[in-house]
């Protein structure tokens, strides 16, 4: 019993990264005698549960009892009644969203806009780390590191402003040379630019730290193959090629599978700050939709909210989990 | 054994350095600009002679902050969001993830799934809204350190960080020296670390310190803004409300809608620098924690 919760315990996780799983296999296993009783170890371990205690009870209160909220999605939720007191609504608010003339424009949305920033971001950090990891010069590739990952690091607040007053029609830096060429600004958050805006926005916030994880695998290249191949005079595209490519391959699959669990994801507070009314007939997504219905309409309609909310995070769950077996079939590696 | 660069290669290198250096000064250019912007005259700034650095330098605008009430309140908030922030994170993150990396824990793959779920299936806002308002958390601090407190991915990392560093052995002599589970975990496994308590303070700080949709859900009250929300209405303004700001010499100041620009960008400022302070300490974390973190 003992012997098996440890091993299942470490193939949960990272048969990836080589120097984890390593690591973990070689941890020394305490002989224990199995047919100790399960009663007397948890006694004997009393200690840790009440470390335990803490995050535990943190846990249920702020992340399974929301959860448990999502049953409001089959109710009428009354302020007064609470969560469990108000009255069962049935399948109402579900088939109100199902039937809402908005239902299409707002997944179509959600898709669009997650499906072009995955395009779009996911091979560019690819692109930045072989660049950076064929940089022989360290200073150099440390200042681009240091640089690049920044913006990761500054909040959506910030980052709209940013783009809010760069971008403004009327005073911002970027639409002086526009104007001048064109002669007239371009509104970059209108219905007709707001999903560039939203991605590349998010590639100058997010390519510099994306590139870590392809760097990292990178780092496990063996330089001897590299060295034998320039010997044999193969040059440095060629060696790219055949064998930094091939290199982090099983990562970037994985990678890729696992964010396109993510698709129905967007950037909740980013799309928020960006939304204007000229823009929403592209800026409306599940989640701010959700919100919308919460906490702008006239009367708060909190159960229709949960019912998107619930929509999203069923269909969110099934993704993940496709995305999690396709990642342990093809690329033998997974989220759990 | 050196071998000279192909003609190609050199090509190579050129690109490279070449692609790097523009893709980075891109990366750059608006963080620098909104800095110059900052300390630039209002003149310059309206008829947008700034470029890239500041033109007619002046303090105006930080002192139009440093003047005005409510923009120190939100200062003053977002310190004390982020001290409680990460404290409390970083002590359920180093709870959790020192207990859950014992092997030795009956139901340890049990406990290590009830962290995991809430990651797969997300509540969403309205529920979580509910339940901090049935809490009666509304409209107070705890409002907006509490939800999001504890961020499972850092547990992770955590919980790996003690399986590869407190050795069972260790576990084994303290236990043989009569040290039982909390004396261990107080005295020798907290001691030793240290660097990942530095990280989940930093990493902790830093989300809330950026944070601001849980005061803009839960609170509704001024006094409890914290800076980035602040901005953010400053930001949704085109023109000057002398209430926002607060003070009546400030208003004075405002008059000219110039400076008001020049404040956004100013603000932007005292938002951003704080995290882009702090990270580089704990960037050389980050390849483990982003390896770990996208594959368990």
């Amino acid at each position: 019993m003992t012997s098996t919760t440890v091993k299942i315990d470490q193939s949960d996780g990272s048969n990836s990264g080589g120097s984890n799983s390593d690591r973990l296999q070689s941890d020394p296993k305490p002989g224990r005698r199995p047919s100790r009783r399960l009663g007397l170890r948890m006694r004997r371990s009393w200690q840790l549960y009440v470390l335990l205690l803490p995050p535990l009870i943190f846990s249920i209160i702020f992340l399974y009892w929301p959860m448990y909220g999502l049953i409001l999605a089959f109710k009428n939720y009354n302020i007064t009644l609470g969560i469990t007191g108000s009255p069962w609504a049935g399948l109402t608010y579900i088939s109100q969203f199902f039937h809402s003339y908005l239902f299409w424009p707002v997944i179509k949305n959600t898709l669009v806009l997650n499906v072009y920033a995955l395009l779009a971001l996911f091979p560019l950090p690819i692109v930045l780390a072989l660049l950076m990891n064929s940089l022989r010069n360290q200073r150099f590739k440390k200042a681009v590191q240091l640089i690049t990952y920044a913006p990761y690091f500054v909040s959506t607040v910030v980052l709209v402003g940013i783009i809010l007053m760069l971008f403004s029609t009327t005073t911002g830096v970027v639409n002086q040379p526009i104007s001048a060429i064109f002669g007239h600004p371009v509104d970059f958050l209108s219905a007709g630019a707001f999903r560039h805006t939203y991605v590349w926005s998010g590639a100058w916030q997010t390519l510099g730290y994306s590139s870590i994880i392809f760097l990292a695998a990178l780092a496990g290249v063996d330089p001897e193959l590299h060295e034998a191949a320039r010997v044999d005079g193969a040059s440095i595209l060629r060696r790219i090629w055949h064998i930094d490519l091939p290199g982090i391959l099983p990562v970037t699959v994985t990678l890729l599978i696992l964010n396109m669990g993510q698709l129905l994801n967007s950037g909740f507070e980013k799309v928020l700050l960006l939304q204007n009314p000229n823009n929403l007939a592209v800026s409306q997504v599940l989640d701010t939709y959700s919100y919308q219905i919460a906490f702008q309409s006239q009367i708060p309609q909190y159960s229709y909210a949960t019912a998107i909310g619930l929509f999203k995070s069923v269909i969110s769950l099934v993704l993940i989990l496709l995305a999690n077996w396709l990642a342990r079939r093809v690329a033998k590696q997974s989220l759990f | 054994m050196r071998i000279r660069d192909t003609r190609g290669d050199r090509a190579y290198y050129v690109v490279n350095y070449s692609v790097l250096i523009v893709f980075t000064l891109m990366v750059l250019y608006p963080m620098v600009y909104v800095i110059s912007a900052s300390f630039s005259s209002a003149k310059a700034i309206a008829d947008n002679s700034v470029y890239l650095w500041p033109v007619g330098p002046t303090l105006d605008a930080y002192k139009t902050i440093v003047q005005s009430p409510n923009l120190l309140i939100g200062f003053a908030n977002s310190a004390v969001y982020t001290i409680g922030g990460a404290l409390l994170g970083t002590a359920l993150t180093v709870l959790a993830g020192y207990a859950s990396s014992r092997d030795d824990l009956p139901f340890r793959r049990v406990i290590t799934f009830f962290f995991l779920i809430p990651t797969l299936v997300s509540a969403g806002i309205v529920p979580t809204y509910i339940v901090v308002r049935e809490l009666g958390l509304l409209n107070t601090r705890w409002a907006v350190i509490l939800p999001g407190a504890m961020s499972v991915f850092n547990v992770i990392i955590t919980r790996t960080f003690y399986q590869m560093n407190i050795p069972g052995e260790m576990l084994e002599a303290a236990k043989v020296d009569g040290a039982d589970d909390f004396r261990f975990f107080f005295r020798i496994a907290l001691p030793l670390s240290k660097p990942i308590i530095a990280v989940n303070l930093l990493f902790y700080g830093i989300t809330q310190w950026n944070g601001w949709f849980n005061a803009f859900l839960y609170t509704s009250d001024q006094s409890l803004m914290p800076l980035q929300l602040v901005l953010r209405e400053l930001l949704s303004q085109s023109a000057v409300n002398p209430a926002m700001i607060g003070g009546a010499d400030v208003a004075e100041i405002l008059k000219r809608q110039e400076l008001f620009d020049k404040l956004k960008y100013a603000m932007i400022v005292v938002a951003m620098i704080p995290p882009l302070v702090a990270y580089p300490f704990v960037q050389k974390h980050f390849v483990k924690g982003a390896l770990i973190g996208s594959l368990k």
